[in-house]
């Protein structure tokens, strides 16, 4: 569609120029907030770097994570292989958003996603793992430790 | 698994029986022979640059020629030659008739196992794993069945080719409990690196036990399913058949999965004895809950492994012999999961 045809389009549904108009509005706010949210994140710190892991348990958690066979269902840097696609990869995992796409970002809530998936996510495809509750901080630790940018 | 052939000392330097320690005698005299050769030369070269103009003449005549490279290497080599064919003849001495006799057979890419009577008739079947009893000598019978796989269980014996349309044999023996890793020695197509091998020595004792439980559990499966009315059957493991820990947060059906199992065309390449499930394209299942690792010595055997490798084997393992079972549901590929953790 050419932008006169859509012009002309919306001189035949007034409603959408209004629609086209409030959308504006909505945008200016966008833009007012995202500057403002800019400020703030000078106090909070985006989430590669809000959680600090220590050297010692990331270690521990690549470890852990070979020990486990995460990688027959994972992609997971640091590990060469396998490198198992039946789950989603974990590359860059200190940037994704919620875990699993349901669950709050959080170390505590990520060690228990590891251990025991569906106790915290029906239905979820993701097993329990045989891996001991320091074993999945240390695993949660090497995840958010993997900042690939 | 394989990973435990890495670490230190490496497991040619640390042999765990009689056999691995001749290979590891007599690489320690090649070692030392190739070092006694090498300060000569060395020797003989400095003496040709720095030495006296009589030394030069005297290592520098048709003499030195004839000893130093015609009769001491000839001598030498003639010598270790014989040493170590001697030295290593034992590791693949006939059957006596008196040892354990197990046949392996090099599949791509993986390993067939059979532990056979004195009369060689199988009595059990396996894959990817070897249990072994300690201070007993076992005899190994080596077969490949498409191309040249080599065995090779560093910490037990030396290597052997496993050659399509013959028979090799070699011998093996554990003086110590443990899990020594393995691998397939020869190139054998694009996974010959992913092709691993556990083999686990036990106390005499425990190995007895360990067979025992294994055979009893076949036979009580074959008798239930002669005698069990057919909608009654209960499956290899069933929890009310035989006490075993189910787990206490199970969500599979142990039974939905081995229907699903024998539905699936997973029975038309797999054998769990005492079953329909009578293929013999891919490793036997019978035991595979107990198994060490899967995949043939690749990953760690757990609840998450084995969805995986049965979800999406091609991922883990490109281009192996078994499809990847996307088309089936999470579900169903947990339901046989849980079915195949219980084929002890
Ligand atoms: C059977 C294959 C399987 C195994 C083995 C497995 N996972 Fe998962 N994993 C999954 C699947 C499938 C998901 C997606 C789950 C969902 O969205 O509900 C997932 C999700 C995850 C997530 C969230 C990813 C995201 O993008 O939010 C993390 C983190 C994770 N797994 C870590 C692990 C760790 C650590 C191990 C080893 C202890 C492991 N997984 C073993 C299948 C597996
Ligand atoms: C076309 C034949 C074929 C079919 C069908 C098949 N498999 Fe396999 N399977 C194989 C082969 C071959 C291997 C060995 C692969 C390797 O390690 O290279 C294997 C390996 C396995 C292993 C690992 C065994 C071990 O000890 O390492 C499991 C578990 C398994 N299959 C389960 C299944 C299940 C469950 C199904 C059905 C959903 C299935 N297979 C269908 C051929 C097949
Ligand atoms: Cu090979």
């Amino acid at each position: 569609m050419t932008s006169s045809s859509l012009m002309a389009g919306l001189r035949d549904h007034p409603n959408e120029i209004d629609r086209m108009g409030r959308f504006a509005a909505m945008k200016r706010v966008g833009v007012a907030s995202a500057i403002v949210l800019g400020l703030l994140s000078a106090c909070k710190n985006p989430i590669g770097s809000r959680y600090e892991p220590d050297d010692a348990a990331q270690e521990r958690g690549l470890l852990a994570i070979n020990e486990a066979g995460c990688a027959a269902c994972h992609e997971i840097p640091g590990v060469a292989w396998p490198k198992g696609r039946l789950g989603p990869s974990l590359d860059g995992f200190d940037d994704v958003g919620m875990i699993a796409g349901q669950l709050p970002n959080r170390p505590d809530l990520l060690a228990v996603f590891i251990r025991n998936a569906p106790s915290v996510k029906r239905h979820t495809t993701m097993p329990a793992m045989p891996v001991t509750q320091s074993e999945a901080a240390d695993i949660a630790a090497y995840l958010y430790g993997l900042d690939d940018d | 698994m394989i990973d435990a052939l890495w670490g230190w000392p490496p497991p040619v330097l640390d042999p765990a029986g009689p056999y691995a320690d001749k290979v590891t005698t007599l690489a320690w005299a090649l070692f030392g022979m190739g070092v006694v050769v090498t300060a000569i030369v060395c020797a003989a070269l400095w003496l040709a640059v720095r030495g006296s103009p009589r030394m030069k003449a005297l290592i520098g005549g048709e003499r030195t020629i004839w000893i130093g490279g015609i009769a001491f290497p000839g001598v030498v080599l003639l010598g270790l030659l014989v040493w170590g064919l001697t030295l290593t003849a034992s590791l693949t001495q006939p059957i006596r008739g008196d040892e354990m006799r197990i046949r392996i057979t090099g599949e791509m890419w993986w390993f067939r196992v059979q532990y056979l009577n004195a009369d060689g008739d199988i009595v059990m079947e396996d894959a990817n794993e070897l249990h072994l009893p300690v201070g007993v000598p076992v005899v190994l019978e080596l077969e490949g069945a498409d191309v040249i796989h080599s065995f090779w269980v560093p910490h037990l014996s030396g290597k052997k080719d496993m050659i399509p349309g013959r028979r090799t044999l070699l011998r093996v023996q554990a003086d110590r409990p443990g899990e020594f890793g393995g691998l397939c020695a020869e190139y054998c197509g694009s996974q010959h690196a992913l092709m691993g091998f556990v083999a686990i020595a036990h106390k005499e004792s425990d190995w007895q036990t360990w067979f025992d439980d294994r055979t009893t559990r076949v036979a009580r499966t074959e008798m239930l399913a002669e005698t069990a009315p057919p909608d009654a059957m209960p499956y290899p493991g069933d929890a009310a058949a035989y006490p075993m820990e189910l787990g206490t947060l199970e969500r599979y059906d142990a039974r939905r999965g081995m229907r699903l199992f024998m539905e699936s065309g997973c029975a038309a390449c797999h054998r769990i004895a005492g079953t329909e499930a009578n293929g013999l394209a891919g490793p036997d299942l019978t035991h595979v809950g107990s198994r060490r690792s899967l995949g043939a010595g690749i990953l760690p055997n757990n609840r998450g492994t084995m969805m995986g490798w049965i979800g999406d084997s091609q991922s883990i393992k490109p281009g192996n012999r078994m499809p990847s079972y996307d088309v089936l549901s999470a579900e169903d590929i947990g339901h046989i999961a849980a079915f195949l953790e219980l084929q002890k």
